[in-house]
């Protein structure tokens, strides 16, 4: 039976491992290739390292962070951050990304989406989406709005129709964050990861808002997601992506265990 | 240990390679030099995307350069796609012909309420007499991403369910192939890549 993924999440500045509230008071947590590593061991279906320098010198840093990272790294691996290009997209591929993730890129030339596809195929092309509820909205989740620059600038596009473009354009999956879920720990927005999910017919990670073992019960159950983002796994008490896992088994979730 | 891995500029390759060099073998790439299919100890045939890519295959010499290895006995692999043109072809790309080594033909998962493409670790049901899958116990699980499968058929060496049961395996003699991504599925994709390396007449 296909199973549900638990996908660890690595934000990197400057090629060091950082945690942060909002990209802020940003403290130092290790090196890439070390955490992906233990990541893996420790039960994690597949490993998202995103790039938050996004600076034209920190191209150079990142690439050379993805080579070491997938060294050693035999489960998916997916790279996001500062993507603006096709050849952007080769580099991080060519350096050793399963998947690479593009957003704010992709929103503003959609035609990224069919330009990685069809050079490196569907299953590479991971679409972002960072969306917010609309709230004067007749239906604020099926209208929720797209925004990028870390919700500073809304784009104009619904999440649900961007996403239905996006797999029309050749996306292998959309990674939605809920900004009105995100940091907050009081679950996942499981109505928007549903509208998402049941708009198209590829897998939705979903990601924002996890802060118990139950809000991911909750995801996959009533929001129909096909795998979760866990940013901070250790911080709603659980030691690793296997512990998680298997909480997740009692609860009656599908999980790849052992891992 | 020598394995060359063909390139037919469908997606990428350094996934394999470098699964491969970390079981210890020396890997070669070509996509048109035929001299190294020719003295192939081992063939792997990776590829992701769309089927129709294979036809690069029959352009630059290399299907009849493996068809020739594959009588000779030469272990060979092939990965998702590559474990598809195994096949006489697929309905993703109807006038590209497979191989041919086995007669049937791939074809899309059929419409459900379930998502397609597959994505994800799925479990494996294996024939008892694997030699490429011996090892993996039930229950152990391989990355998946594809829209396109092969039928479950009398060389099937593992079955995996996912709307209808299909061939996540195919093995008859020398030749094999795998619809998940073996250099994708932790250690038990590790232990099938070993297996193969391993592999002798």
């Amino acid at each position: 039976m296909i199973t549900k993924r638990i996908i660890a999440c690595l934000d990197v500045h400057d090629g060091r491992v950082v945690k942060g509230v909002q990209f802020v008071d940003l403290i130092d947590a290790g090196d890439p290739p070390s955490q992906a590593a233990r990541h893996a061991r420790e039960g994690a279906d597949e490993i998202v390292l995103l790039d938050i320098t996004a600076t034209h010198e920190g191209r150079q840093t990142l690439l050379d962070t993805v080579r070491r990272t997938a060294r050693e790294l035999f489960v998916p691996f997916c790279v996001g951050g500062g993507i603006r290009t096709a050849d952007d997209a080769a580099q991080v591929f060519e350096a050793g990304a399963d998947k690479v993730s593009v957003n704010s890129a992709a929103l503003a030339d959609p035609t990224l989406i069919d330009a990685i596809g069809r050079s490196f195929g569907a299953q590479a092309v991971v679409v972002a989406i960072d969306a917010r509820r609309d709230p004067v909205a007749t239906d604020p989740v099926r209208e929720a709005q797209v925004f990028v620059q870390g919700g500073r600038k809304l784009t104009g596009r619904r999440a649900v129709e961007w996403a239905r473009e996006a797999e029309e354009r050749g996306a292998g999956e959309i990674l939605l964050t809920s900004m009105n879920a995100d940091g907050t720990r009081a679950g996942f927005d499981c109505e928007l990861t549903a509208a998402v999910s049941e708009a198209v017919n590829i897998p939705v990670i979903a990601s924002g808002g996890a802060g118990t073992v139950a809000h991911f019960v909750d995801v996959f159950g009533r929001g129909k997601a096909d795998a979760a983002l866990a940013a901070s796994i250790f911080h709603f008490g659980v030691s690793s992506a296997r512990s998680l896992k298997e909480e997740l088994a009692k609860a009656g979730v599908s999980v790849r265990l052992p891992c | 240990m020598h394995v060359t891995v063909i390139d037919y500029k469908a997606g990428n390759l350094t996934s394999v390679l470098k699964a491969l060099r970390h079981l210890g073998a020396e890997t070669m790439v070509t996509d048109g030099d035929l001299s190294l299919v020719e003295s192939a100890e081992r063939i792997v045939l990776p590829g992701v995307g769309h089927f129709a890519a294979t036809d690069r295959l029959d352009t630059t010499g290399l299907t009849t350069a493996i068809r020739a290895a594959i009588a000779r006995g030469v272990p060979f692999l092939g990965i998702c796609v590559g474990m598809q043109w195994l096949y006489a072809g697929s309905s993703e790309a109807p006038a590209q012909p497979g191989l041919a080594h086995f007669a049937e033909k791939c074809a899309r998962f059929p419409e459900s309420t379930k998502k397609v493409p597959h994505v994800g670790w799925n479990s494996l049901d294996v024939r008892p007499n694997s030699r490429l899958l011996a090892g993996v116990e039930p229950g152990e699980y391989v990355y998946f991403t594809h829209s396109y499968k092969a039928p479950a058929t009398t060389d099937t060496a593992a079955i995996t369910y996912y709307i209808e049961p299909f061939a996540s395996a195919v093995e008859r003699g020398n030749v094999m192939g795998v619809q998940f991504h073996p250099e994708k599925s932790g250690a038990t994709g590790l232990k099938i890549l070993g297996n193969f390396l391993k592999w002798n007449r």
